[in-house]
């Protein structure tokens, strides 16, 4: 599904990504790994098609087709989808306003009605329910005044709402106690299918006992250095970066 | 008027003003320039009676003596008032009892406009009294208001029909002195609306007056004066849109609001006037001076949607006189390309415990400058009054500006005075998030620009939010790259 070969990318001529190469099939959930500053987020920006940042060189491409030339709602509109890390504010829009806009534009791209009220009605009450998130919460502005962990919460009902063919979820944890994190792994886990793939970006292995991943790749210096199965990352909470940063200097 | 997405996708494709076409209807016009003899000949026009044709002389006697004010964070070319002609009026003008003997160019006027009477008869509840340049040519569900004992006509039928409210209230509010654009327009108001509404009735409508400039060279001086009389209540929206000219076009209007004891007034304008095209050229002066009283309990709001003009001087203000009265001004104003806003409000508490809000929201894109100047005063009688002021502005791009002038005088110590400012910009993260999303830029940024909005929007009555969110979405086009 998602093909990343070679893949160079720098911002403001400071080179981030220095060689990427990933391949996630249908049905497929990848984790990556990798200590501060190593290019995770970086690597979910690029797939998303963040402008600030140059692709020196490599390829992305989804479903075959090469999404450099695309911009980040047209990569939006193929079933691209980005948990963030830092969601931002956006005030006097609510919730639910912004999430109809977001799947009406993305079902008109496909050239599609807009959905009609009664079935998104359904979809919110459903995809709510899923994620324990309380009604009211729908109607408050998005992201504003949100707790860390409602600001997460808040990126996976979009995401169960969207139901997107890749998503990438980037440090979703942080912020996040451990009931929140197992009510957002589970709502993670339910959309899981044979159809769509997941990225999952952490720091710790912690969220990966709620979301087991089938592959564990370790980022260090904008290059995968190591990949195995779930059990790398067990190995890495017990070890730690430092074993990666030296195998991957020698 | 309910717009369809395919309409407003259409009309997002067009930058350019819209209305900007000239109607062909021969007019009525007085030779160019300012003195006795032109004041009185507007008056004689108007066949009006002698205290009337005093009153404006007085008013013009003052407007000579007095200065064209400087304060304002606007810059312009002042207009050469011997320059402008003061009257033009619609020339094949009867009474019209019907649509039907209406001047067929006109009625298609209004259909370009989309506000045709035919139209607004259809639509429910609305009565439009139409300003076509300086008269009156059309209104509409008279009977259905007279019925309640309202009384809603053009200023001149007024001063003909109802000589004793007008003669007792006009120049009450906004004295004819009171500054140099209402001087002006009190000495040479072509005509503009007239509203009473009597004691204890609630007027079953929105009240409606669309107003247009249309003659080139003429400056457009309307005159409105709303009455409501005890424990009384009604809705008032008021909407410009204006054809494009070349040369600057004055407009100064005055509008007095009278709210007696427990009566409550709601005053509601989508303002659209020609900004000047994206080089600066052109558009609007609108030097506009409007003033609502509260007796005691009585309530006063307005809410404005500034979109056009090229320069706005204009601060919609409550003298809240007395006790337990209310005066709240919402506002959105936008500007782009080259316009200037200088605009705001003034709260002005006299009776005890009396409360007023402002919750202004300006939005700056391209080069334009956009300012809040707002006024709260508590005079030494007015114990325990209160005020809540919020000004918010949303830049947009590099080149605009955004400034708050708030003036505070309290003389009372009961006073309890908020003032909350923000800026902010609309950041790429926030339109990257919104792309990621399947949003497209154009769309993010209406999205949040009407986020931004919404406290003031909310405030609209519903068939003038929508045309304000249209409004909106038209003005700020392409302003982001």
């Amino acid at each position: 599904m998602l093909e990343i070969k070679n893949l160079h990318a720098s911002v403001e001529d400071k080179k981030i990504l220095k060689g990427i190469n990933l391949e996630v099939n249908a049905g497929e959930v990848h984790a990556i790994m990798g200590p501060n500053g190593s290019g995770k987020s970086t690597l979910a920006s690029v797939i998303a098609g963040k402008e600030e940042f140059d692709i020196k060189k490599g390829t992305i491409s989804l479903d075959g087709e090469d999404l450099e030339e695309l911009a980040p709602e047209e990569r939006a509109h193929k079933g691209i989808f980005l948990s963030f890390q830092y969601p931002v504010e956006i005030p006097g829009v609510t919730v639910t306003n912004f999430i109809k806009t977001a799947i009406n534009e993305s079902r008109k791209a496909r050239g599609l009605e807009d959905m009609p009220a009664n079935q998104m009605l359904k979809l919110i009450r459903e995809k709510s329910e899923l994620l324990e998130i309380d009604r009211k919460f729908l109607s408050r502005s998005l992201n504003e005044g949100f707790s860390g962990g409602e600001k997460k919460r808040n990126e996976i009902f979009q995401l169960a709402m969207m139901e997107p063919k890749l998503a990438i979820l980037d440090e979703t944890d942080s912020g996040l106690d451990i009931d929140a994190l197992r009510i957002v792994a589970n709502g993670v886990n339910k959309l899981r299918g044979k159809d769509n793939a997941i990225i999952v970006i952490t720091h710790y292995q912690r969220l990966l006992d709620y979301i087991v991943p089938d592959y564990v790749h370790v980022l260090h210096d904008g290059k995968i250095v190591k990949s195995g199965t779930k059990e790398l990352a067990l190995e890495l909470e017990e070890k730690g970066y430092d074993w990666i940063k030296q195998e991957a200097t020698v | 008027m309910a717009y369809t997405e395919e309409e407003l996708k259409k009309e997002l494709e067009t930058k350019e003003y819209e209305y900007g076409f000239y109607t062909d209807i021969e007019s009525d016009t007085l030779p160019k320039g300012l003195n006795e003899e032109i004041v009185i000949a507007i008056s004689k026009k108007k066949e009006e009676p002698d205290w009337m044709t005093q009153w404006r002389l007085e008013a013009f006697k003052a407007w000579k003596e007095m200065e064209e004010p400087e304060w304002a964070n606007v810059t312009y070319k002042k207009p050469d008032f011997q320059d402008i002609s003061y009257y033009s009026a619609p020339n094949k003008k009867p009474k019209y009892n019907s649509l039907d003997e209406v001047d067929p160019e006109l009625l298609d006027t209004f259909k370009k406009l989309g506000i045709s009477v035919d139209e607004q008869k259809k639509l429910a509840g609305v009565a439009v009294d139409i300003v076509m340049d300086s008269v009156s040519v059309a209104t509409t569900f008279k009977k259905t208001l007279a019925e309640k004992g309202i009384i809603f006509c053009s200023i001149s039928e007024a001063i003909q029909e109802h000589p004793e409210l007008v003669k007792k209230y006009i120049g009450t509010v906004v004295p004819k002195k009171d500054n140099f654009y209402a001087a002006l327009n009190s000495a040479v108001f072509s005509d503009g609306s007239f509203c009473y509404i009597p004691k204890g009735v609630r007027c079953p409508m929105e009240l409606s007056t669309y107003f247009r400039i249309n003659q080139a060279g003429t400056g457009q001086f309307e005159r409105t004066l709303v009455i409501a009389d005890e424990g009384s209540y009604v809705s008032y929206l008021e909407g410009c849109t204006a054809p494009s000219r070349d040369e600057n076009q004055l407009h100064a209007a005055v509008v007095e609001l009278i709210a007696m004891d427990d009566a409550e007034i709601k005053y509601s304008t989508v303002q659209n006037w020609f900004p000047g095209d994206k080089e600066g050229k052109g558009g609007v002066f609108n030097f506009v001076t409007k003033r609502g009283l509260c007796e005691k309990n009585a309530k006063i709001s307005w809410t404005q949607v500034e979109t056009g003009s090229a320069v706005t001087w204009k601060y919609p203000s409550c003298v809240l006189k007395g006790d337990n009265s209310i005066g709240e001004f919402y506002s959105i104003a936008v500007t782009n390309n080259f316009q200037q806003a200088d605009t705001g409000t003034k709260m002005i508490h006299l009776g005890k415990n009396t409360r007023s809000t402002i919750i202004s929201k300006g939005i700056s894109a391209g080069q334009s400058q956009n300012s809040y100047r707002g006024l709260v005063q508590v005079n030494s009688r007015a114990e325990n009054a209160r005020n809540f002021s919020q000004c918010d502005s949303l830049l947009m791009g590099n080149l605009c500006g955004a400034h708050t002038f708030p003036y505070i005088e309290a003389k009372n110590k009961t006073a309890q005075i908020e003032h909350e400012a923000t800026t902010s910009k609309i950041g790429e993260d926030q339109i990257f998030y919104c792309n990621q999303r399947g949003i497209d830029t154009e769309k993010a940024i209406a999205l949040i620009v009407n986020g931004f909005s919404k406290e003031v929007l909310n405030k609209l009555p519903m068939e003038f939010a929508v045309e304000a969110q249209k409004l909106l979405e038209i003005s700020l086009e392409g302003s982001v790259g």
